[in-house]
């Protein structure tokens, strides 16, 4: 699988300990420049493949290429990457100074030259003046940024960073992730960044390669992974996602024809895999509709009773029973009046509607 | 709510207080025989003090015997200090950083002579290295030694070793450096203060331990072995109890040093609440 645009080319990569396959078969293409997440529930093996491109781990099997150099034999001090890691490793002994200088040494610059440099990087993380400081004085989110410098001060090709936002709270993470989109914006180096968190992986990412057991299941921009998921599990694990068993009932030009529990009789658009009796019919909890009466136009709809609902301000969370259908169905709706939906109490009979675009065909 | 609660309380401090001294006392007071006596003008043991001398110390230089054992004492203090040191970081490594069969039955053997008593030991390595056919030496009580004090290396260690974060190694090797410098920059600094500490104490191990020495020394005697064989010659009595004194304090200081050596290590490494 040669790709002519990768800059980090995962080449059918597996990697095994003992028994456990962390890594199984995993061919991606990171492109320069991109900020790219690899996204996936804990345990499916994001570390080790991002231990790989970093060299700590070799890959049982498979090649990993870095800006068109087979990086198997090269060993991790060696290589174009620096590496966030997820506790920082920030070295107790040294000062913040001493730390972000501590891969310049080979570099022979001269005092002036040095200092110059560190003094650059403190400035970029907003750390001017705690260079003199213990490293081990500093709080969460100024290790984070420490970590980092220590790493960019280098100029590496790629910089892996493993969930590098996991421990610091939600304001502070809100922050460190704008801080590093701009960061990752002016410097122009490809990001490979390691998390769990969605949300973050949406907001922040270029594309996003999505994991689970070992495997890549779908690689993807966040628009397309939300909109167009390709399998089950990608569509459960990006947001939340309403899903209905179905049978194909044959194509009628653009539209594939379905039976699907709770839904009926339904057409929606062709997907781009083979078709072949099972399906499972995907709709966002924002492209169903709720209504009193009947819609009219060119939607579809099913009848059900609401179970409960959440008012959130800006928006409001129903679920609502639907014949046939074992979950409930979640609803969201935006609240675009004052006093919107005040007639939709728990049991009352409703109509859920939704356009034919809306929904997404998944193997079954 | 009433009086009496707090009374209870008062009286247990109280019982706690006391028992805190006696123990204390139990612990120390024959400790302290040592250097009263050692300033007392009688070359008798016994109450009450005579006049206050500093001649038993002054005698003491005076005896060439006993700067040879002291000489013999240090040469095999320190080379069962750095070779303990040693094999215990090795255990301490293997025991932290990777993981292997029987990890945990290595580790019990390693740690065993802790409780293995010391006459037992003096007898099964004497009958070893007569069946070997070595001669008794300093040699043969170095090796005794470094057998007595590789657990206490370890132990020492370990502390050191567990608090370690290997990724920091990793941390190294990413931004470029070798092994060796990983070791050298990252590694040994973070270490150092475990084993400075070690090295102390298995000093003060050896330095004093007579046991295994008197089971395995040859013409060669180690301090301890000397002070006891003028335990013989009841005149140098206040003389042993004088060098007796000085080995106290000297110990006693060599320990303070190590253990503030390990605090003083440990704190840096204390990572804030995030
Ligand atoms: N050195 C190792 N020895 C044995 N098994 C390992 C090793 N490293 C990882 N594994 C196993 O490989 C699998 C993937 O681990 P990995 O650390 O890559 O997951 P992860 O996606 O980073 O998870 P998390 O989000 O929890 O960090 C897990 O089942 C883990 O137990
Ligand atoms: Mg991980």
């Amino acid at each position: 699988m040669a790709n002519s645009d990768a800059f980090i080319d995962i080449r059918a990569v597996s990697k095994r300990f003992g028994s456990v396959t962390a890594v199984d078969g995993v061919d991606l293409a990171i492109r320069q420049g991109e900020f790219f997440s690899l996204l996936g529930a804990s345990g499916c093996g994001k570390t080790t493949l991002l231990r790989m491109i970093a060299g700590f781990e070799m890959p049982t099997e498979g090649d990993i290429l870095i800006d068109g150099q087979v990086m198997t034999d090269v060993p991790a001090n060696r290589r174009p990457t620096n590496m966030v890691f997820q506790n920082y490793a920030i070295f107790p002994h040294l000062t913040v100074r001493d730390n972000i200088a501590y891969g310049l040494r080979k570099d022979g610059l001269p005092r002036a030259d040095l200092d110059r440099k560190v003094d650059a990087a403190l400035e970029m993380i907003k750390l001017s003046g705690y260079g003199a400081r213990r490293s081990t004085e500093l709080s969460g989110g100024q290790r984070q940024r420490v970590a980092l410098a220590r790493a960019l001060i280098k100029r590496p090709k790629v910089l892996l960073l493993d969930e590098p936002l996991g421990a610091l709270d939600k304001k502070l993470r809100e922050t460190m992730q704008l801080e590093l989109r701009q960061i990752q914006d002016e410097i122009g180096i490809t990001f490979v960044f390691v998390t769990h968190d969605q949300e973050e992986a949406l907001t922040m990412s270029c594309r996003v390669a999505v994991m689970a057991q070992g495997r890549v299941m779908q690689v993807a921009t966040p628009r397309e992974l939300y909109e167009t998921p390709n399998s089950r599990a990608v569509a459960s694990f990006i947001g939340t996602m309403n899903f209905f068993e179905a049978t194909t009932k044959g194509i009628e030009g653009e539209r594939l024809l379905l039976d699907a529990q709770g839904l009926g009789g339904i057409a929606a658009p062709v997907p781009g895999w083979q078709v072949n009796g099972k399906a499972v019919v995907a709709i966002r909890p924002e492209k169903l509709q709720l209504s009193l009466d009947r819609p009219q136009g060119e939607v579809s709809a099913a009848q059900g009773t609401i179970l409960n609902s959440t008012y959130l301000g800006d928006r409001s969370h129903f679920h609502v029973r639907l014949d046939g259908v074992e979950a409930p169905i979640a609803v969201s709706a935006q609240n675009v009046e004052r006093s919107m939906r005040d007639d939709l109490d728990d049991g009352t009979p409703v109509w859920l509607s939704w356009r034919d675009t809306a929904m997404v065909v998944l193997p079954g | 709510m009433s009086a009496q609660p707090q009374s209870r309380d008062t009286a247990a401090r109280r019982w706690r207080g006391g028992y805190a001294v006696l123990y204390l006392a139990f612990l120390y007071v024959p400790i302290l025989v040592l250097p009263v006596f050692s300033f007392n003008d009688s070359i008798f043991v016994s109450f009450p003090l005579k006049e206050f001398t500093t001649k038993w110390y002054a005698q003491l230089a005076g005896q060439p015997a006993l700067f040879d054992a002291l000489a013999n004492s240090l040469k095999v203090a320190i080379f069962s200090a750095v070779f303990s040191t040693l094999l215990g970081i090795f255990a301490a490594k293997a025991m932290t950083r990777y993981r292997f069969p029987l990890q945990r039955p290595a580790f019990a053997l390693v740690m065993l002579p802790l409780v293995i008593p010391e006459i037992i030991l003096g007898l099964s390595l004497l009958i070893m290295v007569n069946r070997i056919g070595l001669s008794l030496s300093l040699y043969t009580v170095s090796i005794g030694h470094v057998l007595l004090c590789v657990p206490f290396a370890v132990a020492v260690l370990l502390s050191r070793f567990e608090g370690f974060d290997r990724s920091l190694e990793e941390a190294s090797l990413d931004l470029g450096e070798s092994a060796w410098m990983t070791f050298w920059r990252v590694t040994f600094p973070i270490v150092f203060p475990g084993i400075v500490s070690s090295l102390l104490l298995t000093f003060t191990i050896s330095f004093d331990e007579f046991i295994i020495a008197f089971f395995l020394t040859g013409s060669e005697t180690t301090l301890p072995v000397h002070i006891w064989s003028q335990l013989r010659f009841p005149q140098r009595l206040p003389s042993v109890l004088a060098l007796g004194t000085l080995l106290l304090v000297a110990s006693t200081l060599l320990i303070i040093l190590a253990e503030w050596l390990r605090r003083r290590g440990i704190q840096p490494d204390k990572q804030p609440d995030m």
